[in-house]
């Protein structure tokens, strides 16, 4: 009987194409959205995620200033003394690195290339703080560190710019008009969270920056690297009361300084992420909802539509099951294709929407899997009321209907 | 007892049907005990003026309604006493109809609007193809099989809906006005196919009619008026 009932839908179906279109549209339209939109915020939650961790996982950024500036009016907080890494180093307990960043910008030179980039001057520890992969080369060694050598490792926008298929290990080039012996190169790490590019770059050891560019011992930034084992909150907070003492600030004061917890923003920019993916999700079921009135509605109307062909199949001897069945086989059929269509829709809209919106496509059976459940789900809640309509209908005063 | 009747005997009869519609003072008589034996392998014409209750007696016949009061035995079933769905399968497995207006279902092929009873019985589709080609054949359309009802005449369509009635074999063919919407040469024709099919495949055949001419073709004539059978002649050309 299932097969029979299957089979006399599916030509119903046939026999009315665009209707049966038209019935499904909500559903396609509503299925597409859930997956497109639960896709697309899943690829955003990862590339979120992706971005933070290429700043270094568990690492603290320490700035002069309160938030991402340095403030508005009022005298400037001054800059961390190269003093503080190493207070940071042997005072707090859980640290595993301790990197200074003293930054500047200038044109790089070799032959006829030239290529305007920044410059950041660290230390060894950088390299554990922050996960660079080399193509070739070496980081400083600890006489080069403490000498502050003329030595630079080259980000692959710098390499590419000025070095194109050439390898520049062991060559030198003229950086702010230093000469430098490049030591190493950086695999690509591609754009930052902030539409920055993170290959654009030229490592050198801290002193030769600040002897030789910035011309003070002024430290901007402090990475700190936190033992995955130590609570990262205990860490921050006594590295806040060092710095302050540090700092000379009286216990009323604010800080003049802010603690940047890499862990922290990524757990808070993937909630949100998620939280936007499942408010986006939650109004596109909604649609899906629609969608299945939708289904009734045109059941509905194709019961009274079709009450003699039902009046015509009562007669020849359908019993009434067999018409609510093939009604809600109808629903239900429509429904599933009208689910698979969403499904085909979303899965060709992510993948052309994931390169513009500059997120990994990432394919998830479970979103596809329940939003094609749900769609045949609504078929059958949808279908039964017109279903039962239909079956509960009197031959004669069926065959009689105009 | 249920069971097969031979050419001749008893197949159908009416024991002192009456049928109401409606209750309390709105409720109308439309059969006030009526009583009709028709034998296997006869053709009977029901005639009457509109109310006088041969529809609903087709009605009863057909086993779409059932009767208020009294009994109808058909093949040895108490019909009255069937429920909808037994009557549907009783339908399915030894009537079938022709109605005034056709009522083929609509952009369905010829083949597809003859196989529909056999969808319902479950047959295979081979057997289903096969069955309803034969049907086909046998009013003369077996070339017009894959044309939908907009693309028939009339009296095709007739002839369509006649081999959708035969296509089971039923023992009785109920036809409520067959000839009501066309004109005099197509309702021979279709007259013409009827007695055939009542001589050569053993069809007992149920006709409502308004038209003598029509209802000639008649072995038995049986005329109502108010409810009740009024006369029972023999037909003319029969």
């Amino acid at each position: 009987m299932w097969a029979t009932t299957f089979l006399l839908a599916v030509r119903e179906i046939r026999r009315h194409l665009l209707r049966s279109f038209l019935t499904i549209l909500g559903i396609v339209i509503g299925v597409w959205a859930v997956v497109t939109m639960v896709t697309l915020g899943n690829g955003a939650t990862a590339a979120v995620k992706e971005q933070i961790s290429s700043l270094g996982a568990n690492v603290l950024q320490v700035r002069p200033g309160q938030g991402f500036g340095r403030g508005g009016g009022g005298p400037q907080p001054p800059d961390f003394k190269i003093e503080d890494i190493d207070a940071i180093r042997t005072q707090i307990v859980g640290v595993t690195a301790v990197a200074p960043l003293v930054q500047s910008s200038g044109t790089a030179v070799y032959n006829a290339a030239n290529w305007s980039t920044t410059i950041n001057g660290t230390n060894r520890e950088y390299f554990v703080a922050q996960p660079w992969t080399f193509t070739g080369g070496r980081i400083f060694s600890e006489a080069e560190e403490q000498a502050g050598k003329a030595v630079c490792i080259i980000g692959n926008t710098v390499r590419s710019r000025l070095f194109r298929d050439e390898d520049p290990v062991g060559k030198r080039f003229r950086i702010k008009n230093i000469s430098c012996e490049i030591i190493g190169t950086l695999a690509s790490k591609g754009q930052g969270g902030f539409g920055n590019d993170q290959d654009d770059i030229v490592l050198m050891p801290f002193k030769a920056v600040q002897r030789r560019m910035t011309g003070n011992r002024d430290v901007r930034t402090i990475m700190v690297s936190v033992d995955a084992n130590y609570d990262s909150q205990a860490i921050q907070s006594s590295l806040r009361d060092l710095l302050r003492q540090r700092r000379h600030l009286s216990a009323g004061a604010e800080d003049d300084f802010n603690i940047f917890d890499t862990r922290q923003i990524s757990e808070t920019l993937q909630g949100t992420t998620q939280i936007l993916t499942s408010l986006l999700g939650a109004v596109a079921a909604v649609s899906l909802l629609v969608g299945g009135i939708g289904i009734m509605n045109i059941m509905l109307v194709s019961v009274t539509e079709r009450t003699r062909e039902i009046g015509i199949r009562l007669a020849i001897g359908a019993v009434a099951r067999e018409v609510l069945l093939q009604f809600l086989v109808e629903a239900v059929t429509l429904a599933c294709l009208g689910g698979l269509l969403g499904l085909l829709l979303a899965l060709i809209s992510t993948l052309a929407l994931a390169p513009v919106l500059k997120v990994p496509f990432i394919f998830d059976a479970q979103i596809n899997l329940i939003a094609f459940v749900f769609s045949a789900l609504i078929g059958v809640v949808f279908g039964y009321f017109p279903a039962r309509r239909a079956a509960s209908l009197n031959p004669i005063e069926a065959l009689r209907h105009e | 007892m249920p069971g097969d009747v031979a050419s001749g005997e008893t197949l159908i009869s009416l024991r002192g049907v009456r049928k109401i519609f409606g209750e309390g003072p709105t409720a109308f008589a439309a059969l006030k005990g009526v009583d009709i034996d028709i034998a296997k392998g006869d053709f009977v014409a029901v005639m009457g003026p509109s109310g006088s209750g041969k529809s609903t007696t087709m009605n009863i016949l057909g086993c779409l309604d059932v009767p208020t009061d009294g009994e109808y035995l058909f093949r040895g079933y108490h019909v009255e006493r069937l429920d909808r769905d037994q009557r549907a399968l009783l339908r399915r497995r030894y009537l079938g109809f022709v109605f005034q207006g056709f009522n083929l279902l609509a952009r369905t092929s010829a083949l597809e609007n003859v196989e529909l009873p056999l969808v319902y019985r479950g047959e295979e589709k081979a057997a289903r193809r096969e069955a309803a080609m034969a049907a086909l054949d046998k009013v003369g359309l077996a070339d017009w099989w894959d044309h939908t009802p907009a693309e028939l005449s009339g009296g095709q369509q007739q002839r369509v809906a006649i081999a959708r009635a035969i296509v089971t074999h039923p023992d009785v063919l109920l036809a409520d006005e067959p000839t009501g919407n066309l004109d005099t040469e197509r309702s021979i024709e279709i007259m013409e196919l009827l007695t055939d099919l009542n001589r050569n495949s053993d069809i007992t055949v149920l006709m409502v009619t308004h038209e003598s001419d029509m209802a000639a073709y008649a072995r038995t004539i049986i005329h109502f008026r108010d409810g009740l059978v009024e006369r029972t002649e023999t037909g003319k050309k029969a």
